[in-house]
């Protein structure tokens, strides 16, 4: 199976470029992250993040035949050839495939992106009806691997101002928690042209979430929250 | 060469829930506080645990930490300290409602309260019938909980060094303990971490074997760390094999599933537990339904075209309760293995998960070791908590949910020690003018190796040994086959070779790092293995087949020098309940 895989490090090259792998694919090849680990045997100078190979820590999002996915959960079967791999769009690029999150968290940091309830705590759990729980899901379960925020070009311009879908993600799971005392402070925060209304729902986010959440509509809820509480 | 020092209060080594539960009571003491990580925290692999986090909270019916505590020594078969036990059944209903109060996800019953599922070798009234313990977000308990207590990290402005290894412990002429050598893996530098006190969660090494539910990055590296320091590594020939990963894949399909009411069947539709274990059937302890499924596989009794799966079945449960309960396995069994749990059978085999053994600690996670005839002397300035210590709470065979339990309480009573010891002790001690000696030295001879051993070569080796002699069913000519097999591999792995010499994030020289700290488990592992003549829990025999506690009621220490094996004594004394005698153990 034929790979073009983006190469880059500062070490040794003034600049990036493609290159070419064809790998011996096993029938015990599932996945996409299976011809990598292929490819790293074969190279060993080929650099990712790559760790739980089942979706659900994060680390192997990269840019896939044009889309932000997840290697460890994207079939081979599903892929055509030549398979082109770049590392995940917007974001500087430390090494192949590696990417700097700095700026993707500090976003996420931003948002307070924890539960914020100042009475004192009551000696059994606080109680959350199921319904009110119910409101979490699609939300909480979120891994952080910034494929919808890197497929946002409100993201790309200005990932210094703008949270960014994985972000307002998180901001709407706290704003959502019936758990959770600070949702004036947390719509107060996001009210800036920047912040927040800079996503122009373009959808990109809910295209490509691995994990089939829809940060466009967490997006969308909290804006109608804005809406609400200013007439 | 002199390199950066970096001084702290404390370092934490693993950034998984132990070591964020312990970070958060160091920061919230308002020590000066380094977390290393080898991956950004929310993807070290206690995010992949599913069914849920063991505690007697009694929402579902009554309960108990005393039953609690009774199911883990059974569990443990009888080789867990029951004062470390009594600990984690006491702490946990407490360090579970902490974690709510940090925002956990917890699904919730009607009245608003924490929803419990059943769990395997988890009962009401010491042994009658099975009991709801485990507090779960669906199947993403672990999930839920990482990032839970990362968010509360980010509260309490802990400091993270994220994707920085940590390569060695520092330890002086006294056997004092004062930090680690790190290797930050964006730029190739090493520097010294100085700490008044370290603490290692470093997690478990499932990557010694061939087939694994865990990470890659679970590759022993505190264990490798501190063998190398010279500190013991206990009971290490006790791994569990999760009864269901799916066949080929590896993947994790929790015990929730049977906790929800699935079962497993043989080629023949039979559900063949109840021949194994009568009472608790599919929710026996996993040593005992992981042997069952081996039993049935190798007698003919396996499905596929091969024999060599069973098939996990939970259709009965109808789409409601998968899609509410269980909605990452039904995510995985379409992913990993085609089949939708709504209306096919998942095929399932018992896969390495968990590592029993690690670095002897008492319940207080300070780490202990042999010294002046006392086997449980403390090392100062050392401190282990979660999958990489040995309290020990799961002696033989670790209970479902208890986990999870474990780096919470662990994690958090380690923490506790650091504040309480470094209250007593000021400042910092000198570094001795080695301290980076043995990182350094390894370092130059991995850069300047030389037709060397390819570093995935010695590593698939490895696994296949460990794999084919150390499984579910132990054979004596087979381990010790092992032994030898393994010091060979072992010798190999001193001459790794690696052609990438780029100082940036180099991940070929953080896996010929990791080789290194894999190659201290297996090693430990099958010697361990090799030498305990008896079956016991995780730990099964063909010529030894029963538990023997005249000769074997102790716990193994391995000293890397010269393979070196000691024993010590379990401790049958709880801190306050009473002693729970040996009996024979049936499910």
């Amino acid at each position: 199976m034929l790979f073009r895989v983006y190469r880059y490090d500062p070490d040794k090259d003034a600049q990036p470029r493609m290159q070419e792998y064809n790998v011996q694919i096993e029938h015990t090849d599932r996945m996409l992250l299976d011809a990598l680990v292929r490819i790293k045997e074969m190279d060993d100078s080929l650099s990712l993040r790559r760790s739980c190979r089942e979706g659900v820590c994060g680390s192997d999002a990269m840019n896939i035949n044009g889309k932000n996915g997840l290697a460890c959960i994207t079939k081979l079967v599903d892929l055509k050839e030549p398979v082109e791999l770049r590392p995940l769009p917007g974001l500087p690029v430390i090494r192949d495939l590696i990417v700097d999150m700095t700026q993707f968290f500090k976003q996420y940091n931003s948002v307070k992106p924890y539960l914020i309830n100042d009475d004192p705590a009551p000696e059994t759990e606080r109680l959350q009806s199921p319904k009110d729980r119910e409101e979490l899901d699609g939300l909480y379960e979120c891994i952080l691997c910034a494929c919808c925020s890197t497929a946002c070009p409100s993201f790309w311009w200005n990932p210094d101002k703008y949270v960014g879908p994985a972000g307002l993600l998180q901001a709407y799971r706290f704003i959502a928690d019936s758990r959770d005392q600070a949702t004036a402070a947390r719509l107060d925060d996001l009210e800036d042209p920047y912040r927040l209304f800079r996503c122009h729902t373009i959808m990109n986010c809910t295209d490509v979430c691995p994990k089939g959440l829809n940060p466009a509509l967490a997006i969308g809820k909290i804006k109608t929250m804005m809406v609400k509480r200013s007439v | 060469m002199s390199l950066t020092v970096r001084k702290y209060d404390a370092v934490v080594v693993g950034a998984g829930g132990a070591g964020l539960r312990a970070a958060l009571q160091l920061s919230e003491a308002g020590l000066k506080t380094a977390v290393l990580s080898k991956v950004f925290p929310t993807r070290s692999h206690t995010v992949a645990a599913q069914g849920g986090v063991g505690a007697a909270l009694g929402n579902m019916g009554e309960d108990n930490w005393l039953w609690h505590m009774y199911d883990t020594v059974k569990g443990s078969d009888w080789l867990g300290d029951q004062d470390a036990i009594e600990f984690l059944c006491r702490e946990a209903p407490g360090a579970v409602v902490e974690l709510e109060h940090y925002g956990m996800p917890f699904d919730r019953n009607d009245n608003g309260t924490i929803y419990q599922r059943p769990f395997g070798g988890h009962s009401m009234n010491f042994g009658e019938r099975a009991v709801q313990r485990s507090c779960c977000a669906a199947d993403r308990t672990g999930h839920a909980m990482l990032h839970t207590l990362y968010q509360r990290n980010i509260r309490a402005r802990t400091q993270f060094f994220v994707e920085w290894m940590a390569l060695d412990l520092i330890r002086d002429a006294s056997g004092q303990v004062l930090g680690v050598t790190a290797l930050e893996m964006e730029t190739g530098e090493i520097s010294i971490l100085q700490a008044r006190a370290t603490i290692f969660a470093t997690g478990g090494a499932g990557r010694i074997f061939w087939s694994t539910t865990n990470a890659f990055i679970n590759t022993g590296d505190g264990l490798g760390m501190a063998a190398r320091a010279g500190i013991p590594l206990e009971d290490m020939e006790f791994w569990q094999f999760h009864p269901t990963g799916v066949a080929g894949a590896g993947v994790l399909i929790t015990e929730g599933v049977r906790g929800e009411g699935g079962y497993l069947l043989n080629k023949d539709g039979e559900r063949f537990m109840e021949r194994y274990a009568p009472n608790l059937k599919d929710l026996a302890s996993r040593d005992v339904v992981a042997r069952a499924m081996a039993t049935e596989i190798k007698e003919g009794r396996g499905a596929g075209k091969d024999g060599d799966y069973v098939l996990l079945k939970l259709d009965h449960l109808g789409p409601e309760v998968i899609d509410k309960r269980l909605p990452g396995i039904r995510e995985i069994a379409k992913k990993f293995a085609d089949v939708d749990p709504v209306k096919d059978l998942i095929p399932v085999v018992p896969t390495v998960h968990y590592q029993m053994g690690g670095i002897p600690t008492n319940y207080f996670g300070e780490v202990v070791a042999p010294a002046n005839g006392n086997p449980n002397s403390v090392v100062p300035g050392f401190y282990a908590a979660g999958e990489c210590a040995c309290a020990s709470v799961h002696g033989a065979n670790r209970l479902g949910t208890n986990s999870l339990t474990d780096l919470l309480v662990f994690g958090k009573a380690s923490g506790d020690s650091v504040v309480r010891y470094l209250a007593a002790n000021r400042g910092h001690k000198d570094l001795p003018k080695d301290a980076a000696d043995l990182t350094l030295s390894r370092l130059a001879r991995l850069d300047s190796q030389k037709g060397g051993e390819n570093v995935s070569e010695v590593a698939k080796e490895m696994r296949r040994t460990m794999q084919a002699h150390c499984g579910v069913f132990r054979f004596p000519d087979m381990l010790v086959e092992g032994v030898k097999k393994i010091r060979a591999v072992a010798d190999r792995a001193t001459r790794t070779e690696i052609k990438d010499k780029s100082k940036v994030f180099n991940t070929a020289r953080v896996e010929a790092l990791e080789v290194d700290n894999l190659i201290e488990v297996a090693r430990s592992t099958m010697v361990s293995a090799e030498a305990r003549k008896e079956s016991r829990g995780a730990h099964d025999r063909a010529d030894f087949a029963k538990r023997d506690d005249v000769n074997w009621l102790k716990h193994t220490l391995w000293f890397k020098d010269g393979d070196r094996m000691e024993y010590k004594p379990v401790t049958l004394k709880p801190m306050t309940a009473e002693s729970i005698e040996p009996k024979v153990r049936t499910y």
